[in-house]
């Protein structure tokens, strides 16, 4: 994904000529066609994050569109009350890009696992929030993100996840896609868990329940029709996010279903639990200690619907 | 846009209607930070009327120059400076501190009062926003430049010195980062909190091309403040040695006045010593 991103913002950047990039000292040779095309628009800020995105948001009170690209604890947690202040507060159109989240990182320790940051980030006033499923989200994604006039914060994988989308579809912020049709129950997968989500509706199929899978790359705002339709159609609504299971897509989305009143549909929340994973290990040890792997989706959708 | 001609005598006289102002509204509002207030009170005044290239009538002018009073809290002389600048005018003060007014104790965001270029109040944000203000100057390819002015107790901020590095690797000519170095901070003396000393050395160390001043000297800051860039190449920073209260005798480097409000006693007493008609 991170190879998508560096494409995309060259070629946005090229047609742009607003488009700035900001990197946290990471992303070693991925921008050098950036550099190459626009040498007085791309800042290595060096490990200095808080005044990274004070940066950004001066640049874009400026007219400007910054892109802040650097691992996701750093440009999320790290400079939480930069983003709520500088960025928000001054509604100020900075595009930040968390790259490495959910558990991307899982071998390097829990400083760089990001199970919080669109639990936090979903807070701040005017922020919209973004985790594309796969590089092609992710394209469509940073395009529109730049067209909006405000803030907006996208949590990237790292490389090597599986494309979901064959074609092109249209991706519009604030509205899911439907990555599988299905009358059984309905799976909501965010970010790069869609293919895992997708392996988990396979194995319901064999056991004869057609699940529907919704990519709800968008988890601010919420997508309020498709959530009245799968509420109202399923039995059985599933979420699964590589985040944990307080204030992520789960958590909005319970607080959407709170305010709503009740619905034929049950929530079922696949996350990480409320602990830092001290144990090594690679991303899917990590999925796996977390139950977000296709054969437990599965078997507790299955369960549920039996109930 | 050109600078602001102006004689030194005609600015120290508004620096006393303006004290005056700013003292009567802190007993009016209960607004509390006098002493922060006055203090910077005449690099706001030297900035304002003979620095800025700035149109109030034309408040988002792209290539203006950005002021950003990165030390919020002294938001109650930004006020005031503002409205004498003609950004609003004086009677839209008298909502200050009132339910729903604009006027909190910390400046704004801009798209809420003409003249404020960020909202600051939360310490070491204003030196990072400037910081991209006039790093984007450079990638418009235009002649805007920003002043920050930061308090000796926001130094405490780590983010200050992310930036001041930043601005040095950037060669930042455009940007001015100013001092008030009046000694003090919200609950003790500045060098005792955490060893501010020796600040202008940390700010050449960090690879700025700074200097000190009389905070107080208006025509002197006009000059230094003028000269921006200045040929060094880099970023400046001019540390301005300040009086907290200054101004008034009995406000006068006394930390009592960070949240004291003034009675009505004691602004008859400070607008005789400042000369200002009751």
């Amino acid at each position: 994904m991170r190879n998508a991103f560096a494409d995309e913002i060259t070629q946005l950047g090229k047609s742009d000529s607003r488009v700035v990039l900001l990197s946290g000292d990471i992303g070693n040779k991925l921008f050098d066609p950036f550099k190459a095309q626009a040498p007085g628009r791309f800042f290595n800020c060096g490990v200095a994050e808080a005044n990274m995105m004070g940066v950004a948001a001066g640049m874009a009170l400026c007219g400007l569109r910054p892109v802040v690209y650097t691992i996701t604890p750093f440009t999320t947690t790290r400079c939480f009350e930069q983003i709520r202040v500088d960025v928000c507060y001054h509604k100020a159109p900075v595009v930040i890009v968390g790259t490495g989240s959910g558990l991307s990182y899982a071998d390097l320790g829990p400083t760089h696992h990001s199970c919080e940051d669109m639990a936090i980030l979903r807070t701040l006033p005017g922020m919209t929030v973004i985790a594309p499923a796969d590089s092609t989200e992710l394209r469509m994604a940073l395009r529109e993100a730049l067209r909006l006039d405000g803030p907006v914060y996208m949590r990237i994988g790292k490389k090597g996840e599986p494309d979901i989308h064959r074609g092109a579809p249209q991706l519009r912020i604030g509205r899911a896609i439907t990555i599988r049709e299905g009358t059984d129950a309905c799976l909501i997968s965010t970010g790069v868990m869609a293919s895992v989500v997708m392996a988990a509706a396979e194995i319901l199929d064999r056991r004869g329940i057609r699940a529907r899978v919704e990519s709800f790359h968008t988890v601010k705002p919420l997508d309020d029709a498709t959530l009245v339709e799968v509420f109202s159609t399923f039995p059985v609504v599933a979420v699964i996010e590589e985040h944990g299971r307080i204030g992520g897509l789960a958590g909005g989305i319970s607080e959407w279903l709170a305010a709503r009143g009740p619905h034929p549909g049950s929530l079922l929340s696949f996350g990480t639990d409320d602990v830092f994973m001290h144990e090594v290990g690679t991303q899917d040890y990590a999925r796996r200690k977390f139950g977000l792997t296709a054969e437990n989706i599965a078997e507790q959708v299955a369960a549920r619907i039996a109930r | 846009m050109n600078r602001p001609q102006a004689q030194t005598a005609d600015l120290e006289n508004k620096a006393r209607l303006l004290r005056a102002r700013i003292i009567e509204t802190s007993h009016k509002t209960n607004t509390p930070h006098l002493g922060s207030c006055l203090s910077c009170l005449d690099i706001l005044v030297a900035a304002y009327f003979g620095v800025l290239r700035i149109d109030p009538s034309k408040p988002r002018d792209p290539v203006r120059d950005r002021f950003i009073l990165s030390k919020g809290h002294g938001a109650a002389a930004l006020f005031q400076v503002l409205a004498l600048r003609g950004f609003y005018p004086e009677s839209l003060l008298d909502t200050y501190g009132q339910d729903g007014s604009l006027f909190a104790e910390h400046p704004p965001a801009p798209a809420y009062l003409p003249g404020i270029e960020a909202a600051t109040g939360s310490l070491g944000h204003g030196l990072p926003m400037g910081l991209g203000m006039a790093l984007s100057a450079r990638i418009q390819r235009q002649e805007y430049n920003v002043i920050a002015l930061l308090s000796d107790g926001e130094c405490n901020e780590g983010s200050v010195w992310e930036s001041a590095m930043m601005a040095a690797a950037q060669k930042t000519e455009r940007l001015l980062a100013v001092v008030d170095f009046n000694k003090w901070q919200a609950t003790g003396r500045s060098e005792e909190v955490l060893a501010i000393s020796p600040l202008v050395d940390k700010w050449r160390a960090f690879g700025w091309n700074a200097r000190e001043a009389d905070g107080h000297d208006i025509g002197a800051l006009v000059q230094l403040m003028s000269k921006v860039p200045d040929g060094s190449g880099k970023p400046i920073a001019i540390i301005a040695h300040t009086v907290k209260g200054k101004g008034v005798s009995f406000m006068e480097d006394d930390n009592n006045w960070h949240y004291r409000i003034p009675s009505a006693a004691e602004v008859v007493a400070a607008k005789k010593e400042l000369g200002v008609a009751a």
